[in-house]
């Protein structure tokens, strides 16, 4: 249990929700691969805190800040595939490719 | 968690403890509702053995494994509130953000109602569980604001700390307004009384046999340790004259949950949508508003 | 007690099987909660750093937050249940080598990277420090926040309300 395994760990959730972000076809299984990758970087923030400069609360405040982006970014996303789900009927990436209203 | 040495007969006593108690529930509920007449202690007993040996009905193409899970986190979830919430004095894990830990584990009701309206496939169910989550929002965040009330109050987020600040006055007489939501958002929490609306004819309508036992049973212990967690929070803990602290923990849930289930029984069904509107617009800003006034005069 | 390394090693196979199975799963739901399992998982690996407020947050917050999506995924997912299997991927292969790649590099960068020495000691209680730290010299840290969970609030209604500022839309 040393940095570096927490940071393999980090970096396994990143990519795992990388994949998911780039190969899922509906908006909201790319929202969860999002969510993924913020979670890989958790626990690198937490990881760093630990190891490398527990005295400073500028790893718990990295933490605190990306668990607020998970929530803002699904808060938002879920309304951007409402609105995109109103206006024309679109769930998924291919369907809304382009900025046309 | 850090904390002190958890002593091996916890593992024992704390399942003993929160079934006891839900069974304490369960007597007075079955007092509440159908009075004294007959043997009150031996009815929900009866119940449960009836319901354990009862052979499943099966709906088709269930989630068998999300509907398990559904079933199991309820008891599991009130398991796990109960070990940071001390009896006199003394918790099975001390831990410094037990307050936090007793929310987290208390909100895991929403995934019980929504796996278990899930997993049968069926469509009451499914409503049930849908309808749980839009209104445990509105009983969570009340909820919230008043265990962030008690710890602003007691200064600090461990609950052993909390009973001890209320050395000479309880938080139930200093912020009684905070004491009064607690005791609504937790019987709303568990889906007790007034807000049983899932329970009627939608989440678990499709659960039988052993899995209804559980939930049901879960749901007494979700309200058991909700009532003893108000003891340290509201009610100064185990401090009392004359009896030990377990003793005087002990006495004081059961008045509360005595309160509760009786109180509950009272009242009629709440018409769901007004009591949401006045969660959001009147116990959200009356918890603030009592938020402020701990925080100013502390 | 268990020892904190097996406590680690069995929490970090779980965050990643759980997000693996995220992908892997037909059902939706049980996609929903496979990804709750890996946060949950994530949630107690910062209990053991001795992160007690942020585990304990990590495992709030994505209850809450995976039960709202819950409803979502149900909402605008085909075959939410998985009884009919299809596939919603493009560009599998193409996805599978950039994300293997970008993990290979990371992997390569935490290994060769000479990381320092630790500094300093962790406080006695972590909690109190991030307060006092939000309270204090990062405060413009938390009304970012604020600021943009304001603004997150009125985008997100604005966005998904069917009526506009002069009516009905439609």
């Amino acid at each position: 249990m040393t940095l570096e395994t927490f940071l393999l760990l980090a970096a396994a959730l990143f990519a795992v929700g990388l994949f998911g972000a780039l190969s899922q076809q509906s908006v909201v299984m790319v929202m969860m691969g999002l969510e993924l990758m913020v979670n890989g970087i958790v626990v690198a923030g937490a990881a760093f805190w630990h190891y490398v400069a527990p005295g400073a609360a500028d790893g718990q405040v990295l933490v605190l800040v990306a668990v607020s982006v998970m929530a803002l970014e699904m808060a938002v996303g879920f309304a951007v595939v409402t609105a995109l789900f109103r206006a024309r009927d679109a769930d998924t990436t291919d369907e809304a490719g382009d900025l046309r209203g | 968690m850090s904390g002190e040495r958890t002593p091996v007969w916890a593992v024992v006593a704390l399942p003993a403890a929160v079934g006891l108690l839900a069974y304490a529930v369960a007597v007075f509920d079955a007092v509440a509702v159908e009075g004294m007449r007959g043997r009150a202690f031996a009815r929900p007993l009866r119940r449960a053995a009836l319901l354990a040996v009862r052979q499943r009905r099966t709906t088709l193409a269930a989630d068998r494994l999300l509907l398990g899970a559904g079933v199991a986190v309820l008891p599991a979830a009130a398991l796990l509130a109960a070990l940071v919430v001390p009896v006199g004095g003394v918790p099975v894990v001390a831990s410094p953000v037990g307050i936090v830990w007793f929310n987290a584990a208390e909100v895991a009701t929403w995934a019980a109602a929504w796996l278990v309206g899930w997993g049968p496939n069926a469509a009451f169910s499914l409503v049930g569980g849908y309808r749980f989550l839009a209104q445990g929002l509105a009983y969570e965040l009340p909820h919230m604001f008043v265990l962030i009330t008690v710890a602003v109050g007691a200064g600090s987020l461990d609950l052993t700390a909390v009973a001890a600040a209320q050395r000479h006055l309880w938080f139930a007489v200093q912020m009684p307004v905070a004491f009064a939501l607690y005791l609504v958002s937790a019987s709303a929490l568990a889906f007790w009384g007034p807000f049983a609306h899932p329970l009627d004819g939608a989440l678990g309508a499709d659960l039988s046999g052993a899995d209804r036992l559980l939930f049901l049973g879960g749901r007494c212990a979700m309200l058991a340790v909700a009532g003893a967690a108000a003891v340290p929070l509201f009610l100064g803990g185990g401090a009392g004259p004359l009896l030990p602290a377990p003793v005087w923990s002990l006495v004081k849930t059961l008045a509360v949950l005595a309160a509760l289930v009786f109180a509950g029984a009272r009242v009629p069904r709440l018409r769901m949508d007004r009591f949401l509107a006045a969660a959001w617009t009147v116990l959200i800003p009356v918890a603030l508003l009592q938020l402020l006034v701990v925080a100013v005069t502390r | 007690m268990i020892p904190a390394t097996v406590l680690f090693w069995a929490l970090a196979v779980g965050a990643v099987a759980g997000g693996v199975a995220v992908f892997a799963v037909g059902s939706m739901a049980r996609a929903t909660f496979a990804l709750l399992a890996s946060f949950l998982c994530v949630g107690g690996e910062l209990l053991v750093l001795d992160l007690d407020y942020l585990g304990v947050l990590v495992v709030l917050m994505m209850i809450m937050e995976m039960l709202v999506m819950a409803v979502f995924m149900v909402m605008f997912m085909m075959n939410p249940a998985g009884l009919m299997p299809m596939s919603m991927v493009h560009n599998r292969w193409g996805a599978l080598g950039i994300s293997g790649a970008v993990f290979a590099a990371l992997a390569a960068g935490i290994v060769l990277t000479p990381w320092p020495h630790r500094a300093g000691r962790p406080p006695r209680d972590p909690t109190r420090a991030l307060g006092l730290a939000i309270m204090g010299p990062k405060m413009p840290v938390m009304m970012g926040i604020g600021l943009a969970i304001l603004a997150t609030m009125i985008a997100s209604v604005v966005l998904a309300t069917r009526r506009g500022r002069y009516g009905d839309a439609e």
